[in-house]
C-alpha cells in the first residue's frame, strides 16, 4: 500500500508541475487538468508501484531527508561543481594530467546512498566513477590527477560520503 | 530593471557557452576515453545549468510582465529539463565508462588501474 500511495503522489505532483499554465485552481491549473492528472497518476502507480521501493526501504520518504538533500545540493555540491569546472578548464587548457583508476570503500549499504555518492563523484573535481563491486559496494574511480596510490575516501570525495550516509542511509 | 536582467541573462549565456565549448575542446584534446568523459560530463552539465538558468529568468520575467501563461510553461519545462539533465548526465557517463572498461578499452596513460586487477566480470 505504501509503494502505491508514494508512487501516486510523486506522479501526480510531477504531472501538476508539467501541466501548470492557467485556470481556476490557484490560477495555475484548470479542474479538468487536475482530474486528468489524478487518472494518469492512478494508471501509472498501478503499473509501476512495484518498481519504486523494490527493497521495502522507506527511509527516503522522510521529509527531513529531503531538506537535508536540498541543503547538500546548494551548500556542499554546488561549490564543488564550480571548482570541478575550473579544474577541468585548467586541465583542458594546460594539458597537465596524471590519470589512473583507484578503489575506495565508502562502506555504504543502501542503493540510494551509493547512487547519490557515485553521481556526486562524477560531477566534482577530477573524479569519475567507472565501476562498482556489487558485493561490498566498493567504487572504482577514474582520477585525473593521481597524487596518492592508496587514497582514503576523504581524498576522493571529501565530505560527500558522510552526507550520502546522512541523507539516504 | 529590464537592463539589469538583460545583462544577467547575457552573462549566464556567455558562461554557459564558454563551458560547453570547453567541453568540446577537451573532447578533442584529451588522450583516452576516460579523460574525455571528464571534460564532456562536467563542462556540459555546468554550461547547460547556466544556459537553462538564463531561459528560466527570461521566462519568469516575461510571465510577471505580460501575465501570459505560455512563459510560465516555458520556465517550468526548462526546469524539468534541467533536473533530468542533472540526473542523467553523470549516470550516462558512468555507463559509458563502465562499458568501455568491460569491453577492454584500458586508460592509456595511467599510473594505476586497480579495476583491471580486480576483475569484476
Amino acid at each position: 500500500m505504501i509503494p502505491f500511495l508514494a508512487t501516486f503522489f510523486l506522479t501526480f505532483l510531477a504531472y501538476l508541475f508539467i501541466a501548470a499554465s492557467s485556470g481556476e485552481i490557484l490560477a495555475l491549473w484548470s479542474k479538468c487538468e487536475v482530474f486528468t492528472g489524478i487518472i494518469v497518476a492512478l494508471i501509472a502507480s498501478a503499473l509501476a508501484s512495484r518498481v519504486l521501493f523494490q527493497k521495502k526501504d522507506y527511509r527516503l520518504l522522510n521529509p527531513v531527508r529531503w531538506a537535508l538533500f536540498l541543503y547538500y545540493l546548494i551548500a556542499v555540491f554546488l561549490p564543488a561543481l564550480v571548482t570541478a569546472n575550473l579544474d577541468v578548464a585548467y586541465r583542458v587548457i594546460t594539458g597537465k594530467i596524471n590519470p589512473g583508476i583507484v578503489k575506495i570503500s565508502p562502506q555504504l549499504e543502501s542503493d540510494a546512498a551509493i547512487t547519490l555518492l557515485a553521481n556526486s563523484i562524477t560531477l566534482t573535481p577530477g573524479t569519475l566513477s567507472v565501476d562498482i563491486d556489487g558485493n561490498n559496494n566498493d567504487l572504482y574511480i577514474h582520477w585525473i590527477n593521481v597524487t596518492n596510490l592508496n587514497p582514503s575516501v576523504e581524498d576522493i570525495c571529501g565530505t560527500f560520503c558522510a552526507w550520502a550516509r546522512r541523507i539516504a542511509e | 530593471m529590464i537592463i539589469i536582467l538583460t545583462i544577467i541573462i547575457f552573462v549566464f549565456l556567455l558562461i554557459g557557452i564558454f563551458f560547453n565549448g570547453l567541453g568540446s575542446v577537451g573532447l578533442l584534446k584529451f588522450p583516452d576515453v576516460y579523460t574525455r568523459m571528464h571534460a564532456t560530463t562536467k563542462c556540459t552539465t555546468f554550461g547547460s545549468i547556466f544556459t537553462s538558468m538564463s531561459v528560466i529568468i527570461f521566462a519568469f520575467y516575461f510571465w510577471k510582465a505580460s501575465g501570459d501563461s505560455k512563459f510560465l510553461v516555458m520556465a517550468l519545462h526548462t526546469t524539468v529539463a534541467l533536473i533530468c539533465l542533472l540526473i542523467t548526465n553523470p549516470t550516462g557517463a558512468h555507463a559509458i565508462a563502465r562499458a568501455a572498461h568491460r569491453s577492454g578499452v584500458m586508460p592509456k596513460p595511467a599510473v594505476i588501474d586497480e579495476l583491471e586487477e580486480a576483475d569484476l566480470k
